[in-house]
């Protein structure tokens, strides 16, 4: 029989395993994975290739065929990327036409806004300062994009254009579709038949057609709706549309909240004696909300791109201004690849930033902080 | 007294009163706003002089569509157009449905490859492509199509009798005659015998035990149904060949630059989203189910074709739906780069017309129409799939 000791006396007698030497564990970590099997030494070379083939054309094209002086002469004989075309340009893509000598205005409100943002993300200030410096800010970037006021001069938003039209399209879009998002998540998941229905009926169509079609009912139909004499602004009507589509997304996310919610909390704080605002305001929103905050952070990913389709009724939003730019007489023809990698970048910089911010948020939810 | 005043009172404290009155202040709202806008319309379309009415639809477009799958001249009625822009919609939609399935199945897989530099590359292709607006890409893609290749007289002969050039890319293709659809019919009629014996053989195993080789009855059912027709129906094999001429290529049938643009750039954009959601199915399925199906003496193509992939599917097909969806929704981009989608006809007859409120009412039904049909599948299929619990 063998018990306990015979197999502590067998252990020792065997040999000591030895640590493996540096060379072995470099060939496990690192070679085997890469040339392991035949197979897999062929798709790395093929990976290799075509990482050599990437490196190759971006430094070629941004570095040695690069058109570093001149003007859109030398760069029509060039192959490579124009600089000349970005010395030229850069202003007008970003803040687009913009009265050229207020732009430090739109770029100072553009700080100031993503600054707030910064501030925002970090959760150590979620409290309720956050809310002084939101109504700071938002007053401070109306005055100084509008102007009308303390000798600034008034920029009407026919002139709101480029970079920072795009980030006001997207923050004004989630800020208001919010709160009616949530309403409208309430209302889904409301007992009252009719409240629900309506609500259903409203998220599904919205969801159902493209964002394309409601930005056209906003700049074609709704100044029929309008009673004589009114006319809307053509930047609200965008904006509205917008608002009206981001409230039915987040109206979804909002109710993947709800429903993660336990029964156990809505009957305990009715047998609290909260009615239903309080329940909801006190005890079940906080929950579900924070629960919603990863799905909410991906979907202003996609609104801050979505809203590049306003340039398809005539707005001149960051994708416009580029595309105008590249257009301009003098470099028509000439830029397309400058214009389009630069938008791109941009868009890539910040899609990404908030895509590895909400990878963030989740592993801290998954860790269970706070 | 007191008591008629607390009587008084407690109606408005009685929930079922309530809930009465909330519903019906709701629907009565909602009722009056619309009355409001509705005599706002009627009033702005009396003061415009503007018809009202579905009657348009069967006038005279006048309008030329510069591709379509079914017959369409300018000649035609309004209701054709949009008729044509549908299935213009659709049939993009199909191709850049099949090609991100299948791009984005494979990058989900290389994003879990255990060879570190391939699930590198895959990551890049992911973020490259979510990070940035489809529009961008389809303004891209189209302008590199018209400005980076050449002329139709200098195209590429990419492969034999392919050509590629600003106007497209242009294959050789057969002339379609009622004798391929016969044979096309007959083929479908194969693959559904196939599946009938297909699924008797598996009742058959499970029953008995045995397993037999089955694939070549599948096979003979699949094919012996087209090989048949095709000895009857005679088919007309002649293909129409593309040829080089001194300034344009002549037969063959060509995929334009608008819809090759948008085709690839629906197809990428959704190629990505669709690679994230097979990389997070797969990672649902637990260690443990690959272990054991290891223990049982499977490779590892079996462990994935039939332990895996199914459970993995549970978890894919929810947001697989969505992002189907959203293509479909997506499609109306083409607008952007000139693809007679619907929304792209539509636009033209609003503008001939005037007729803004019906051309967006067409074109919204029948974009909800689509997407709730798309839904309905998908769901069924879903259902099929899902775990069954008892």
């Amino acid at each position: 029989m063998t018990t306990a000791t015979d197999i502590a006396e067998a252990q020792l007698k065997m040999p000591a395993l030895r640590e493996p030497s540096v060379e072995r564990r470099l060939f496990h970590r690192t070679l085997k994975p890469l040339f392991g099997t035949p197979v897999n030494a062929i798709v790395t070379l093929a990976c290799l290739w075509i990482v050599w083939l990437g490196i190759k054309g971006a430094y070629g094209w941004l570095v040695t065929r690069a058109v570093t002086e001149g003007g859109a002469q030398a760069c029509k004989v060039g192959h490579g990327a124009c600089w000349p075309f970005y010395e030229a340009k850069l202003r007008f893509m970003i803040f687009g036409v913009y009265p050229y000598d207020e732009h430090w205005r739109v770029a100072l409100a553009m700080i100031l806004f993503l600054g707030a943002i910064g501030i925002t993300m970090i959760p150590r200030f979620w409290n309720r300062n956050l809310l002084v410096l939101w109504g700071v800010t938002i007053v401070a970037t109306a005055t100084l994009i509008w102007g009308g006021v303390f000798d600034l001069s008034y920029v009407p938003t026919t002139q709101w254009s480029g970079l920072p039209l795009s980030f006001l399209l997207s923050a004004v879009g989630l800020a208001f579709g919010f709160p009616l998002g949530v309403v409208l998540a309430l209302a889904r998941s409301s007992k009252l038949p009719a409240i629900r229905v309506i609500a259903i009926v409203f998220i599904e169509v919205i969801r159902g057609v493209p964002l394309i079609s409601i930005l056209f009912m906003a700049s074609v139909m709704l100044p029929l709706f309008m009673p004589s004499g009114i006319t809307v602004d053509k930047l609200l009507r965008a904006q509205i549309a917008i608002i009206i589509f981001a409230a039915a997304y987040i109206a979804e996310a909002v109710r993947g909240g709800l429903q993660a919610i336990p029964r156990g909390q809505h009957e305990a704080s009715s047998a609290m004696g909260l009615h239903y605002w309080q329940s909801m305001r006190l005890v079940v929103l906080p929950q579900a909300l924070k629960i919603a905050i990863p799905p909410l952070v991906n979907i202003s990913i996609g609104f801050f791109q979505d809203t590049t389709l306003v340039t398809i009724i005539g707005l001149l939003d960051f994708l416009s201004t580029v595309r105008t730019a590249m257009t301009d007489p003098n470099w028509v023809g000439i830029a397309v690849m400058e214009g389009y990698v630069f938008a791109a970048v941009v868009f890539l910089v910040f899609s990404y930033g908030m895509g590895a911010y909400s990878r963030f948020l989740e592993r801290r939810m998954r860790l269970g902080y706070d | 007294m007191s008591f008629d005043a607390s009587s008084g009172t407690s109606l408005l404290y009685n929930l079922r009163f309530r809930a009465i009155l909330y519903q019906v202040l709701a629907v009565g709202g909602i009722v009056l706003v619309g009355l409001y806008l509705f005599s706002n319309v009627s009033q702005k379309l009396a003061e415009q002089n503007i018809a009202t009415g579905f009657g348009y639809l069967s006038r005279e477009a006048g309008f030329v569509i510069s591709q379509s799958l079914i017959d369409y001249k300018p000649t035609n009625t309004y209701g054709r157009a949009i008729l044509v822009g549908i299935v213009n919609t659709v049939w993009v939609s199909i191709w850049s449905v099949a090609l991100a399935t299948i791009i984005g199945l494979f990058v989900g897989i290389a994003r879990l490859s255990r060879n570190p530099l391939l699930a590198f590359l895959a990551f890049l292709y992911v973020e490259a492509l979510r990070n940035v607006p489809l529009l961008l890409y389809l303004f891209l893609w189209y302008a590199l199509i018209v400005t980076s290749l050449p002329a139709v007289r200098e195209a590429w002969e990419i492969l034999p009798h392919v050509f590629l050039s600003n106007s497209g890319l242009t294959v050789p293709s057969m002339i379609w005659t009622s004798a391929h659809t016969i044979i096309l019919l007959a083929l479908i009629l194969g693959g559904v015998l196939a599946v009938l014996v297909q699924r008797r053989a598996t009742a058959e195993r499970i029953r008995t035990g045995q397993v037999r080789m089955t694939w070549p009855l599948v096979a003979l059912a699949l094919l012996v149904p087209p090989i048949l027709a095709a000895l009857f129906a005679q088919p007309d094999l002649t293909l129409s060949i593309p040829e080089k001429g001194r300034f344009r290529l002549t037969g063959g049938s060509q995929l334009t630059p608008e819809f090759t643009a948008l085709l690839v750039g629906l197809a990428l954009s959704a190629s990505a989203g669709i690679a994230e959601i097979v990389r997070s199915g797969i990672l649902s399925v637990r260690k443990g189910q690959w272990e054991a199906a290891r223990a049982l003496g499977l490779r590892d193509g079996s462990t994935m074709r039939l332990i895996v992939l199914p459970q993995a599917l549970r978890v894919i097909i929810p947001p697989l739906t969505s992002s189907y969806l959203s293509l479909f929704k997506n499609s109306s981009l083409a607008i952007a780069i000139g693809y007679p989608d619907l929304v792209m006809v539509s636009n033209t007859t609003m503008n001939q017309t005037g007729q803004a409120i019906e051309g967006i009412a067409i074109f919204m039904l029948v974009y909800l129409g689509l997407s709730i049909m798309i839904s309905l599948f998908m769901n069924w299929y879903n259902s099929r799939v899902a775990l069954k619990e008892r």
